[in-house]
């Protein structure tokens, strides 16, 4: 599963569903839907690779997941010009699936073995913020923030990660609006 | 049904949703609405990510006694200050550390 989906959440989910004999079609729905976030990142980076062969792309989008993306895309928007800017996504994406296939394995061999209070996994929301908190350069991205945690708070019950994907959304949409808004009021002042 | 089946189908449809935008770029010409968006995609969508995994564990909204509240917050001014992953993430474990 680590090579053929490579998507660590879908991976849980999918492990669960098929523990609990759930029906084949709905199965790869559900990873369909609790995926689509991907889809956000494939918008985001898209115009960064649109010089690239096919080959590129696939490869590109094969590992493009959460870390990958976080891990290189304030990178890729300072080499926006740059012929050469792939090699970061590359880069990143590579490094992921090969320390994911790792430790997958390791998991495998001797994952049961290991105590479970080391808190490990707080590593995952420290990188981010390691990494959105630079990015927030004015007040719309400090408003799309503020929206996109607050709503995926509010609908972390839903299944499927739907919270997580109506938060993202919802702080594009304010971080757009709150942009278009200060534009408008700008050019109206002139 | 087979489970290498499900999981091919599933890897199929995960790849298809990555490569999505990415192929169609060139081909299509988004409207510029959808170009002002882009900037925020990241922001958006790793804060999305960040606040459940702070503040809900078990399934349950937990903030007080809860550790990774201050830790956080910790990390996040770190960051604001100094701009330095690496000095985040070990501010962030040893706020952790000792808020526990």
């Amino acid at each position: 599963m680590s090579s053929i989906v490579f998507a660590g959440s879908a991976q849980f989910l999918l492990a669960q569903l098929v523990g609990a004999g759930a029906p084949a079609l709905l199965m790869v729905v559900a990873i369909g839907i609790i995926n689509l976030r991907h889809a956000l990142y494939s918008a985001s980076v898209a115009p960064l690779l649109k010089h690239l062969p096919m080959r590129w792309k696939a490869l590109l989008a094969y590992l493009l997941t959460d870390e990958a993306y976080a891990a290189a895309i304030t990178p890729l928007l300072e080499q926006r010009e740059q012929p050469h800017a792939h090699w970061i996504l590359f880069g990143a994406g590579f490094a992921l699936w090969s320390g994911w296939q790792l430790a997958t394995i390791a998991g495998v061999l001797v994952g049961a073995g290991l105590p479970t209070s080391l808190p490990l996994d707080f590593a995952l929301p420290l990188t981010f913020i390691a990494i959105v908190v630079p990015l927030i350069a004015d007040r719309a991205r400090l408003l799309a923030a503020f929206a996109a945690g607050g709503i995926a708070l509010l609908l972390a019950g839903l299944p499927y990660k739907l919270g997580l994907l109506a938060g993202a959304l919802t702080g594009i949409a304010v971080g757009a609006g709150a942009r278009a808004r200060g534009t408008r009021r700008a050019s109206a002042a002139a | 049904m087979s489970i290498w089946l499900i999981m091919g189908a599933a890897g199929i449809l995960t790849f298809a949703i990555r490569l999505s935008f990415i192929a169609a770029e060139g081909r299509l010409t988004p409207p510029s609405a959808f170009r002002a968006m882009l900037p925020f995609v990241p922001i958006a969508a790793l804060t999305a990510l960040i606040v459940p995994e702070v503040l809900i564990i078990d399934h349950t909204l937990t903030i007080a006694d809860n550790p990774r509240l201050p830790a956080a917050l910790v990390a996040t001014f770190v960051a604001w200050r100094w701009r330095n992953a690496t000095a985040t993430l070990i501010a962030g474990f040893i706020a952790l550390a000792l808020f526990r």
